[in-house]
């Protein structure tokens, strides 16, 4: 058991209890929203004493020199003295620059940014409605291309952020953005290294923007690009992806969905989408591979892909955590 | 006289190994339900720990974590057979990557030197 300073008044964490938990339960409103050390939100600072390592993950070296760290993966092993970091410095302004219907349920978004921001397609940001509202989104978009960043949205059951989104937010509209994180983007070097990448439902995004930087980069490998979802209505930019594929030789766009009721999408392969990835690769030593979306599905990918002969090292997974 | 660690190639050993070991060790019905629902990246960087240490490397495995590490594991049926089976894929993996046989029986006996913190007797 260790205590916890905050604001003058002392706490005691209990053992697998969390900084974030602690504080909660005390009823102090902290801003959090994956709680799973992702998407940044309930970054705090430590004024004394030290906090574990697995709580400072993702963040900048310059924000771990300063003491910050994640109030949601902080279990302290020791007593510590902490503080709310101003989030407001963590963050940039943006404005709503085009909003466009990519399916039923997703929405392009693209803002502009007030400030310079640097990033790698694939990344993902936190964007914030307000000082309180927020959610993690990949990075669509190439940081060469354009000033703007494009998400793709996906408009969740009852989702907070996402209904906003979707139902009110118009074109000129205010937000912010927190980061970039995350380590899921293209890394040069290995031209010739052949590319698996599978993404669930918007798990696209990360994956549009990678394959667009590896073929702005001159990738010459094989890329395969497995789309998911659970009926034809799922899909989305099928296609400009099938466009793209015809440009470029090395690109091969799988669509998959689960039910295929009567589509005509050319090429459509139905079916559980790890076991259409193995076929498609049966052997993945050598290979990279990028894997998006659902949670569940990107573990159970990650260890088939492994498992059938592929490095770790070789594997980047983003899975994408709803927030409660 | 070199010592076990550097004969087997030091860590570029353990790092050619990591994958080989885990893989054996995930595919192995007898052993692999301890693994189901762990972390895959933070279970490899454990390995490399378990690794370097069996390989005689330099480590800081105590007998306490060894305990502390398996006791959950232990409590739901983690014994002497799944040791057995750890140690045997070691030994696959080892044989894989070309080492030598009395080296083989080295590193196994440093690994069942810590059977009993492991098993937490």
């Amino acid at each position: 058991m260790t205590q916890l300073k905050f604001k003058d008044n002392v706490f005691t964490v209990s053992a697998g209890d969390t900084v974030l938990d602690t504080l909660l339960e005390q009823g102090h409103a902290i801003p959090n929203s994956c709680r799973a050390g992702a998407c940044q939100s309930c970054v705090m600072q430590v004024t004394k004493g030290n906090v574990p390592e697995n709580s400072q993950k993702g963040l900048k070296d310059s924000q771990k020199a300063k003491g910050f760290f994640l109030a949601c993966s902080c279990s302290p092993k020791e007593d510590i003295d902490i503080q709310l970091v101003d989030t407001e410095q963590l963050r940039i302004s943006a404005s709503v620059s085009e909003i466009n219907k990519l399916s039923d349920d997703v929405i392009g978004l693209k803002i502009k940014v007030t400030d310079e921001f640097e990033y790698r397609a694939g990344q993902y940001v936190t964007l914030w409605k307000d000082a309180h509202l927020g959610r993690s989104y990949s990075i669509a978009s190439l940081p060469e291309k354009s000033e703007e960043l494009c998400f793709h949205i996906r408009h969740v059951q009852d989702g907070q952020f996402s209904g906003w989104v979707h139902n009110e937010l118009q074109v000129g509209d205010a937000l912010s953005v927190q980061g970039p994180a995350g380590d899921c983007f293209y890394t040069s070097g290995h031209p010739e290294q052949n590319l698996l990448l599978i993404g669930t439902g918007t798990g696209l995004a990360p994956l549009y923007g990678i394959i667009h930087d590896a073929l702005k980069q001159g990738h010459t490998g094989e890329i395969h690009l497995l789309h998911g979802a659970l009926n034809p209505t799922g899909l989305y930019l099928t296609d400009e992806l099938m466009k793209l594929a015809q440009q470029h030789s090395n690109v091969i766009y799988h669509p998959c969905v689960i039910n295929a009721e009567k589509s005509t999408i050319r090429n459509l392969t139905e079916g559980d989408i790890s076991k259409i990835a193995l076929e498609t690769v049966p052997q993945p030593k050598g290979w990279k591979s990028f894997l998006c979306g659902d949670e569940e599905l990107v573990k159970t990918l990650k260890k088939k892909i492994f498992l059938a002969g592929s490095n770790m090292n070789d594997i980047y997974a983003d899975p994408f955590i709803q927030s409660k | 006289m070199t010592t076990l660690f550097e004969r087997i190639g030091g860590e570029a050993a353990v790092d050619a190994a990591v994958d080989i070991f885990y893989r054996k060790v995930l595919s192995d019905d007898r052993v692999n339900g301890f693994f189901d629902d762990v972390d895959m990246e933070a279970q490899a960087a454990k390995q490399k720990g378990f690794l370097t240490m069996v390989f005689g490397g330099p480590n800081n495995y105590t007998g306490k974590d060894m305990r502390e590490g398996h006791k959950n594991l232990v409590a739901n049926g983690l014994n002497d057979s799944h040791v057995d089976a750890i140690v045997e894929l070691l030994g696959e993996t080892l044989k894989e990557l070309g080492v030598a046989d009395s080296d083989i029986a080295e590193i196994a006996g440093i690994a069942n030197g810590a059977r009993d913190d492991v098993l937490n007797r």
